[in-house]
This record gives C-alpha cells, sequence and structure tokens, in this order.
C-alpha cells in the first residue's frame, strides 16, 4: 500500500466554544486531486487551513507523507507541538493557494514567485528569478513577469499566486476557493491550470464551488455539512442518483454555477 | 520699539550653532525614536502578549502627558533616583522617548493595514516573521507610515524647542538669550518662527518627494 500525501485522524477544531471541525477523517492518496466540496461555514476552508496549519487543530493529527503536522503523539499518548524547524520542514511539502491571491503588492509577478527561492532556498537572485520565469511561463504569463500585482487581471493575479506556490516545488497542492474572488470569465483560466496541474499527477487539495470542475478533474469528493464530512468517494459515487437529499439541496443552489450537467 | 535686524546679523555665528544644535537633537531624536518605536510596535504584536500590556501602558503615559513635564521630571526628578543627566543627552533621551511612543503608535496602524493573508502567504512558503517583517510587511506599510511619520516628525521639531527649559543649547534657549541681552524680544521671537517654519518647510518637502518616490511602485490602487 502506497503512503497517503495526507492522512487526517480524528480532528476537532474549535474557536473558542464554537466547534467548527469534528471527527474529521481523512486520506488525501498521493497522485490526485481531492475535492471538498459543501455549504458556506461547514468548515471545508478551515479544515483546508488546518492542513496548511495556518489554524492549529484542537485535537486530532495530520500527517503529511507519514511525517506529523503540528502536533504529535508522545509516549505518555499526550499531544504535543513539534519545535518549528520541524513544523516548517513538514510543511514546505504543501503549496497553499488562496481565495484573495494574496500576493504582494510592491513585488513584480516575478518578484512574488523569487522571493521565498532567494529567502528560503537562499537561491542566487539570478538563479531565482530564472526559475521564477520558468514558473510564469508555465502558468502562461511569462510576458507580465515585470507587472505589478494591480496591474494584473484577477485571473492573472491568481495564476501568479500558484506559480508563486509551485516554485518551491512542493508535493501538494491546497487551493482554498481558488476562483471564488474572479469573475466568471475569468475563472476558466485559473481552471485550466489547475487542470494541467493534475494531470501532471500533482496532489491537490481542492476547496471549491466550481462543481464541474470537482466533477471532471478530482478522483475524490468530499461533501462537508455543519463541520463533518458528510460523505465521500468517486465523484461518479457521489454525484449518481439517488443523492444524498443534503447533497441534492446544496446542488440546487448552483445550478447555475456549472453544476447543471449533473442534473 | 524699533525692529533691528542688524541684532540678529551681530549674533549669527551662535544663531547657526543652536540651529545646528536643534538639527541634531531633532534629526537623532527622530531616528532613534522611529527605530524605538518600530520595535515597541513590533513587540507588542509578535512578541510575548506579556510584553503587550507594560508597553501599551508606557505608550499611554507618555502620550497622555506633555513632553514639558517629562522632560522636568528627567531633568530635576532624575537625580533623586541616581540618574544625572547632562542637557544634551537628557534632551536627546527625553526627546526620543517621547518620539518612540507615538511612532510605535504609527507603525501599529501600518501593521494593521497589511491584509492579513499577505503574512499567511509568506508563513506558507517558509519566510520567517522576521523575514516577513522585512521584506514583506515593512515595505508594504512604508507608504501607509510615511504621511503620518512626516507629519510627527515636523511637531517634534517645534517640541524640541521645550528643551530649553533644562537649558540645552539648542535654538530657543540661544535666540531668547540674544533677545535678552540685547532687549531685541521681537526680533528674537519673529526669527525664531522663521527658522523653525524654513526647517518644518524643507521636512515636508522632502516627505513629499519620498512619497512620490515610494508610489511609483503604483501598488496602491487596486
Amino acid at each position: 500500500m502506497t503512503l497517503p500525501a495526507i492522512s487526517v485522524q480524528n480532528l476537532v477544531k474549535r474557536f473558542g466554544t464554537s466547534t467548527v471541525l469534528e471527527a474529521i477523517n481523512l486520506t488525501i492518496p498521493a497522485g490526485q486531486v481531492s475535492c471538498l466540496i459543501g455549504p458556506s461555514g461547514s468548515g471545508k476552508s478551515t479544515l483546508l487551513r488546518c492542513l496548511a496549519f495556518l489554524e492549529e487543530a484542537s485535537e486530532g493529527m495530520i500527517t503529511v507523507n507519514g511525517e506529523a503536522l503540528g502536533f504529535f503523539e508522545n509516549s505518555r499518548g499526550e499531544r504535543e507541538r513539534l519545535p518549528l524547524a520541524q513544523i516548517r520542514r513538514v510543511r514546505s511539502q504543501i503549496g497553499m493557494v488562496f481565495q484573495q491571491f494574496n500576493l504582494w503588492p510592491h513585488m513584480t509577478a516575478l518578484g512574488n514567485v523569487a522571493e521565498a527561492l532567494k529567502t528560503v532556498h537562499k537561491a542566487p537572485k539570478a538563479e531565482a528569478e530564472e526559475r521564477a520565469l520558468a514558473q510564469l511561463t508555465k502558468v502562461g504569463l511569462a510576458n507580465r513577469a515585470g507587472h505589478y500585482p494591480s496591474q494584473l487581471s484577477g485571473g492573472q493575479q491568481q495564476r501568479v499566486a500558484i506559480a508563486r506556490a509551485l516554485a518551491l516545488q512542493p508535493k501538494i497542492m491546497l487551493f482554498d476557493e481558488p476562483t471564488s474572488a474572479l469573475d466568471p470569465e475569468l475563472t476558466g483560466e485559473v481552471l485550466n491550470v489547475m487542470r494541467d496541474l493534475a494531470t501532471e499527477g500533482m496532489t491537490m487539495v481542492v476547496v471549491s464551488h466550481e462543481i464541474g470542475f470537482a466533477a471532471t478533474v478530482a478522483q475524490q469528493i468530499s461533501f462537508l455539512d455543519q463541520g463533518r464530512i458528510l460523505f465521500a468517494g468517486a465523484p461518479g459515487h457521489v454525484f449518481a442518483k439517488p443523492r444524498h437529499p443534503r447533497l441534492e439541496q446544496f446542488l440546487d443552489t448552483y445550478l447555475d454555477r456549472g453544476a447543471s450537467m449533473l442534473v | 520699539m524699533m525692529f533691528d535686524p542688524n541684532v540678529i546679523l551681530r549674533h549669527m555665528p551662535e544663531i547657526m550653532s543652536g540651529t545646528a544644535v536643534t538639527l541634531a537633537l531633532w534629526i537623532t531624536g527622530m531616528l532613534l525614536g522611529v527605530i524605538l518605536g518600530f520595535i515597541i510596535a513590533t513587540l507588542r504584536r509578535y512578541g510575548s502578549p506579556l510584553l503587550d500590556v507594560p508597553l501599551g501602558l508606557i505608550v499611554e503615559v507618555l502620550r497622555g502627558t506633555p513632553f514639558l513635564i517629562q522632560i522636568f521630571l528627567v531633568y530635576y526628578g532624575g537625580p533623586f533616583i541616581g540618574i544625572s543627566l547632562d542637557p544634551i543627552p537628557c534632551g536627546l533621551l527625553g526627546l526620543s522617548i517621547y518620539a518612540a511612543a507615538y511612532y510605535s503608535e504609527i507603525f501599529r496602524a501600518g501593521y494593521q493595514a497589511v491584509p492579513h493573508g499577505h503574512f499567511e502567504a509568506a508563513e506558507c512558503l517558509g519566510l520567517s516573521r522576521l523575514q516577513i517583517i522585512r521584506r514583506i510587511l515593512l515595505p508594504e506599510m512604508a507608504l501607509i507610515v510615511l504621511p503620518p511619520s512626516v507629519n510627527l516628525a515636523v511637531i517634534l521639531l517645534k517640541e524640541s524647542a521645550v528643551l530649553s527649559i533644562i537649558t540645552v543649547p539648542e535654538l530657543t534657549t540661544t535666540v531668547s538669550a540674544i533677545g535678552s541681552q540685547e532687549y531685541a524680544f521681537l526680533e528674537a521671537i519673529f526669527l525664531l518662527a522663521l527658522i523653525y517654519w524654513f526647517i518644518v518647510e524643507a521636512a515636508a518637502r522632502l516627505g513629499r518627494a519620498a512619497e512620490a518616490r515610494l508610489s511609483t511602485y503604483r501598488f496602491a490602487a487596486p
């Protein structure tokens, strides 16, 4: 059996007194696309942020390629925080793409992509920029290398953000509603880049409202509702009729957003 | 009483020296204040939460009391607790700490103005806290903190006149002395106002030039 890229066991996330994720068990197979779908407030973004260690899970374990992320269980069975250096190392296998792109506005597209190569990987400037340009070429934006984020369209900004994450050669890419902040006619270019990545065999976890994308690209779909994974499986299985009533209700609201093909 | 500009000309060397002391104290105090203020703001935001409360209290006291009284307390009250400082070091220390309190608030606002996602993106890519502050947050907030910083610099220059009460040989001390000595109070006060205003204008112009240069990044507008 091959090692899963990410394995989540009994994860619980609380903000103060409210529990936003409960008893989450999830296996992300390597080389596949897994989509997390569900209504707003279902906890899918929080789950993804836990995988990126932007949120610390309140309970439970996450392992990335067999290594504990953030916390481990010591010999007495207690949950203990890992040293920062180790958290960084495990985390470096993961690339994250945000809904709001989060490009740094004072750097050009090239500067954004090259930054971590220079500061984290300590690559010389010329080499960092060469590698950054290669990544921008990959997302079709080599001719925008010298542009500042404010001079790029939303779709272009998100493609730069994807290139920035890819530059560090992560083994896993996390996408948090990557097209939700985009005009409908700009979502295509971003989804195409993601499709290409999937074809190359990148392990991807995608939180998305793009049901069409989930149905055609993902190998695994998990449906979240009220902080729990209601059910998971291959798209053919999940979307096959008769569907779970909660999913049916959810799909109804997205009929105009590419889900019509499924009905 | 006649307005006699010759008084000014006769005392040119002292006036120049007083201006030099004011400029030196102002610029050094401001730079130290910026550095200290940035450290305070950074510690309050990213340091231990135990630091935030005492630092916040110090900032509040410094902002809540007149500079005149602060400097009086340090200079005349200091010796009672074993801190005896000469006028110039005492003045510089007082001005720097006073400036730091206000600059720390400017940087606090600067930190708040940078979207948290920009921090998270850098964190995900493995940048350390210090790298994030230096490479991402500071340059991003530069344009935001510049106008209030120039504004504060101008206020500090004028506040530096307060140092005359602890006999720092700066501009106000020097020119007032000339006024008393020559019975030419009007000339002295008029000249003082003119020199301060001249320096303020120069500083404001410098600030605008810096702002124009920074905004060539053109990242301000979305």
